[in-house]
């Protein structure tokens, strides 16, 4: 268990300063993540259609610092929507970032916004 | 009513208002607790967690509204800075005066810091509460970006390499220097310290020992160590774990009796030389000893809360304090019970190591061979709980103790079972629990499971060392009482995959959503979806094309993700037949796109580290050469081994590779509730090692040998012999109907091994279905597998051969970038991933 890199920061919503265009919403598989990149940084966009909910964190597991949770499963723990990373499935909260199987550090997570049919992702910087 | 004040709000003063809010007779008594730190108690053991994520209400034990709705007056940020024992009342530091009948001292312990030259410069800490852990990560951020970012840890103990792992978390690189000669010198002995100290040392701490600091060197804020050896050592900040001190400043100045160390006297009723003071945990001087463990401290609440009630459980404390440990949290277990060190004459010592795996192990066994005394547990504490059990309740041993670290050879496991444990047997040792309470909650129905067990008894809990026991002493329970624990898929699917795969076949359902809808609830999860998958695929074919997102990871990508998230690719080679043009066209691809490439051992070829956008690539070139996807990546038919029979061989009976690959062609691309795998060997002589496999065929006089359920793996297992001599056909038949059974009634993740080991009549059973036709279901079972059969296609194909399907493997969704955070390095002239941190 390793602690991320310092640039992978929680954004609030209401820290927002930069709502960063990140492609179609038809781009993005439904029920499951992509990644996009954004300066040197790897997010996972999350989309679950049966809530119509977006979500967003960093792509690196904080369990071996590799760029892979964009490409885990994703659900639901009573309530709380998930993603479990398909290295070694520690599953994080897309809410808190908080590991809910495991002590690994949580991860960060961004607001997400759908508007017009595009998918926007909110930074602080 | 009387007052009791209780000074300090740490970990054992919260532990007394606890036991406090609950007590019957609580209602004679008024509460009032100052507390010198700013917040309420927090939960100290896990304090490094802190550093993960700076969120100090993880860690807090009980809100200022907790205490509040108990009726407990809890002031914060107020320490107490007199105590007049004569007049009995304190004195606030903003000079309130208020009087007790009763006064508890839970003042703790700090840090101890030996007085060497230097030690106020700025970047030198202790580690104890929040605030240090604050100013440690704020000044770990400066170091960091302005300097080398090293850091250093003074103390090798428990607490020490505790906060040097935590350094090394944070990026930084973590230096321990410890004036002992060994690493934890009070809980281990030398081989067990060495065998610790290459395990550190690998994860990436630097390991001083024998080092006396004579100096803390540099201008202002500290640059490096001076040693009494001349020798010096950089580093941009120091943290000091060198040991407690009981915090008795104040009872010292009351008057009250010290020990000459420090800490305040107590008897075995926690009372000090004042009447009606009382003091417990760390502060707290028991028998000439500070116990700096919380177990030991929550007793000492309990004792003395009971002497002040004088209610009827009032009880002294034990005579021998349980010092036992496990280290958390430094990335290998450690454990030390009882008597860990021990002489010649007092006990006689059985030693485990294995220097490759750091691994080592020691029991003290008393001298007339009957008792546990303690041991050291090193690289594997798996065994600490029963172990510490068995000594701290004086169970016997087995007749050959070394059994107990070694496990029994020659199959029955020696392992006591939790429910041998004496009623009265402490499992939880923060929160005072034993089995008998344990149980009597298992009796009454209260608690069916671990998490049942923690509402009611608050087990597990604390430090949570013994969560391990509490599940076994759950599943040990259930089982004796022949109570089935009914194995349900997850909190969405309340059905065994058994009966879900008939709901799902009976009201024809095809796709995870409806199964959702249909007969499940909420929205799904990790476990759910690929048992669907699995599902899905075997009663229908369906490839892990159309519903990619609710495949496993692997399956999803149709590839094997390997520990950088690049992935494997493995085509079939049916029987481990290859042709030499097969050979050339798969290097000459392996080497267009720089695979590293490896014979497997499944008779076939893996090619290794390439990128997720590449998969389509080299899948289009592959198919191009007549190859097809090899399944290595699902619960699926992996391979049928074979050996190369009496084509060429001078003792072979049959043509074991024609048989392989027909085998393997009927079966490929059948999903199964795990992975499948054949081999067929020509002789007796079993090269093929057929009988490792879930089926297995051997050739012999008159036909072939099938035997099923055997398994490699961890825990291998010959396969059983299911009929023979029989003709290919008839092995055909029965192996239809074996497998169609199984895929119908294994639950997920089970190999048909364990599958077996759990049908009741076992194999005999087997046999009345898949040759008898017990069940009546053969022809069905027969009609399933052709569709099946007839069904397959290769998933490869589709999947390149379909835009939709193939827009999946692409690495961003906004830029066709590679990602630049792959790093490969060399390995004899071909390429791996760069290894973990
Ligand atoms: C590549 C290979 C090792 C090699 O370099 O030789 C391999 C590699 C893996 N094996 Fe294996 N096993 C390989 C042959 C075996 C064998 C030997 C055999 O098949 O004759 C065994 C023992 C036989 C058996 O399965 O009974 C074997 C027993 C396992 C097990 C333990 C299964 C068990 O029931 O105990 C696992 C874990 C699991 O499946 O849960 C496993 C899991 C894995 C995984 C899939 C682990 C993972 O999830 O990443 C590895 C991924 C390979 C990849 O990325 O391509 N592998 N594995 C072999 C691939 C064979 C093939 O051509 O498909
Ligand atoms: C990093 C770390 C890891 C640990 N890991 C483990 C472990 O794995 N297992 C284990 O058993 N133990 C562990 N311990 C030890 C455990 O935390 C202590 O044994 C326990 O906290 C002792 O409780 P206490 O209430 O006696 O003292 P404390 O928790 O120190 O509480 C004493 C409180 O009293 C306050 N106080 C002092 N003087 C005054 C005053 N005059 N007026 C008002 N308030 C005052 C202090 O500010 C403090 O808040 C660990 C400790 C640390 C620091
Ligand atoms: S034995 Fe273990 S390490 Fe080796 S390939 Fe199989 S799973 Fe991977
Ligand atoms: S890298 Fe191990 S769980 Fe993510």
């Amino acid at each position: 268990m390793t602690t991320s890199p310092p640039q992978y920061q929680t954004v609030q919503p209401e820290a927002v300063t930069n709502w960063y265009k990140a492609g179609r919403t038809d781009q993005f598989p439904v029920g499951a993540g992509a990644t996009i990149k954004y300066g040197d940084r790897q997010i996972a966009v999350f989309y679950f259609p049966r809530q119509d909910k977006w979500y967003a964190c960093q792509n690196l597991c904080p369990h071996k610092l590799e760029n892979v949770l964009g490409r885990g499963l994703i659900g639901e723990q009573e309530g709380i929507p998930k993603v479990a990373c398909p290295l070694h499935k520690k599953t994080f909260s897309l809410t808190t970032g908080e590991n809910l199987n495991g002590d690994c550090p949580p991860v960060a997570v961004y607001p997400v916004d759908v508007k017009d049919g595009y998918v926007y992702v909110g930074f602080a910087d | 009513m009387e007052r009791i004040i209780l000074v300090g709000n740490g970990m054992v003063g919260h532990k007394f208002c606890e036991l406090f809010s609950k007590h019957p007779q609580r209602a004679a008594f008024e509460l009032v607790v100052f507390g010198e730190e700013c917040r309420p108690a927090y939960d100290r053991v896990h304090l490094s967690a802190f550093f993960a994520d700076r969120d100090a209400e993880r860690l807090s034990l009980a809100t200022q509204s907790w205490y509040d709705e108990q009726g407990i007056n809890l002031k914060c940020g107020t320490p107490i800075t007199s105590v007049d024992v004569n007049n009995k009342r304190v004195v606030t530091a903003s000079g309130e005066t208020i009087g007790y009948d009763y006064l508890v001292f839970a003042t703790g312990s700090s840090p101890f810091v030996p007085p060497i030259p230097g030690r106020e410069k700025a970047g030198v800490f202790v580690y104890r509460t929040i605030e240090d852990l604050e100013g440690i990560l704020d000044y770990a951020e400066v170091v960091k970006k302005t300097k080398s970012g090293k850091a250093t840890v003074m103390g090798g103990g428990l607490l020490g390499l505790e906060a040097a792992k935590a350094t090394l978390d944070m990026g930084l690189e973590s230096h321990v220097v410890e004036f002992a000669a060994r690493l934890m010198p009070r809980q281990l002995d030398d081989r067990g310290a060495t065998v610790l100290k290459d395990t550190v040392e690998g994860l990436g701490l630097h390991i001083h020992t024998n080092k006396n600091t004579a100096n803390i060197g540099g201008n202002g804020s500290i640059t490096h160590l001076e040693f009494s050896d001349g020798q010096q050592l950089e580093t941009d900040m120091l943290i000091v774990s060198a040991g407690i001190r009981p915090r008795d400043e104040l009872a010292r100045a009351a008057g009250i009796k010290v020990g000459d160390r420090g800490g305040i006297c107590v008897d075995e009723y926690l009372r000090t030389s004042a009447p009606n003071v009382f003091a417990i945990g760390e502060a707290a001087l028991y028998q000439s000893m500070i116990y700096g463990l919380v177990a030991p401290g929550y007793e000492m609440a309990r004792v003395a809360l009971s002497a002040i009630f004088a209610d009827h459980e009032a009880q002294a404390m034990p005579d021998v304090i349980d010092m036992s440990t496990k280290l958390k949290l430094i990335g290998t277990d450690v454990a030390s019970f009882g008597q860990a060190i021990t002489n010649e004459d007092e006990a006689r010592s059985i030693v485990f190591q294995d220097d490759v795996a750091g691994i080592y192990k020691r029991i003290n066994i008393s001298l007339d061979g009957k008792r546990l005394l303690g041991g050291i547990l090193v690289g594997d504490a798996a065994d600490y709980n029963m172990l510490h059990q068995i000594q701290r309740n004086g169970m016997s041993i087995p007749p050959q103790p070394e059994d107990l670290i070694l496990g029994a050879r020659g199959g029955e496991s020696s392992g006591a079972s939790v429910l041998d444990l004496p009623d009265e047997a402490v499992i939880c040792s923060c929160e005072n629990v034993t089995k008998g309470a344990l149980c009597g909650h298992l009796d009454d129905g209260s608690a069916q499971s671990v998490k049942d067990l923690a509402g009611c008894t608050k087990a597990g809990s604390g430090c949570g060392g013994c969560k391990p026991m509490l599940t076994d002493l759950v599943d040990a329970y259930m089982k004796s009482q022949g109570k089935v624990v009914r194995n349900v898929i997850c909190e969405h699917f309340p059905y065994t995959r058994q009966e879900l795969r008939d709901l799902i076949v009976m009201k024809n359902i095809r796709t995870y959503d409806e199964a959702l809808d249909e007969v499940g609830t909420g929205h799904g999860c990790e476990s759910c979806k690929p048992a669907l998958a699995s599902i899905f695929a075997t009663s229908y074919m369906e490839t892990a094309n159309p519903q990619a997102v609710i495949q496993d990871t692997n399956d999803r990508f149709l590839a094997n993700i390997q520990r950088n998230g690049t992935y494997s690719v493995v085509p079939r080679v049916a029987g481990g037949e290859i042709s030499p043009k097969q050979l050339v066209d798969m290097g000459r691809i392996a080497e267009k796109y720089d695979l590293y490439t490896k014979i497997t051992g499944g008779q076939r070829i893996d090619m290794f580290g390439a990128r997720l956008e590449e998969l389509p690539l080299i899948w289009e070139e592959l198919i191009a050469a007549g190859f097809e996807s090899g399944h290595a990546y699902g619960k699926a038919l992996r391979t049928v081994k074979s050996c190369v029979g009496s084509t060429w061989c001078r003792y072979g009976m049959d043509e074991a590779v024609s048989f392989a690959i027909e085998l393997e062609n009927r079966y490929k691309g059948l999903r199964s509730p795990h992975k499948l795998k054949g081999g067929v060997s020509g002789c007796i002589r079993e090269c093929a090692e057929a009988r490792g496999k879930d089926f297995g065929l051997i050739a012999v006089e008159g036909g072939y040998n099938l035997y099923v359920c055997g398994n490699g793996g961890a825990r291998p297992k010959h396969a059983e012999l299911l009929a023979g001599p029989i003709d290919r056909k008839t092995a055909f038949l029965y192996l239809d109907r074996m497998l169609i059974f199984y895929l119908r009634t294994a639950p997920p993740l089970t190999r048909t091994a364990a599958w077996l080991d759990n049908m009741e009549g076992g194999i005999d059973y087997l046999k009345s279905v898949v040759i008898d036709d017990a069940l009546g279901l053969n022809a069905e079972f027969e009609a399933e597998m052709n569709s099946l059969v007839a069904a397959y296609r290769c998933e490869w194909k589709e999947a390149v051969e379909t835009p939709h399907l193939r827009s999946r493997f692409q690495t961003f969704i906004n830029t066709d970038e590679e990602d630049s955070t792959l790093e490969f390095v060399d390995l004899r002239g071909q390429k791996m991933p760069k290894a973990w941190a």
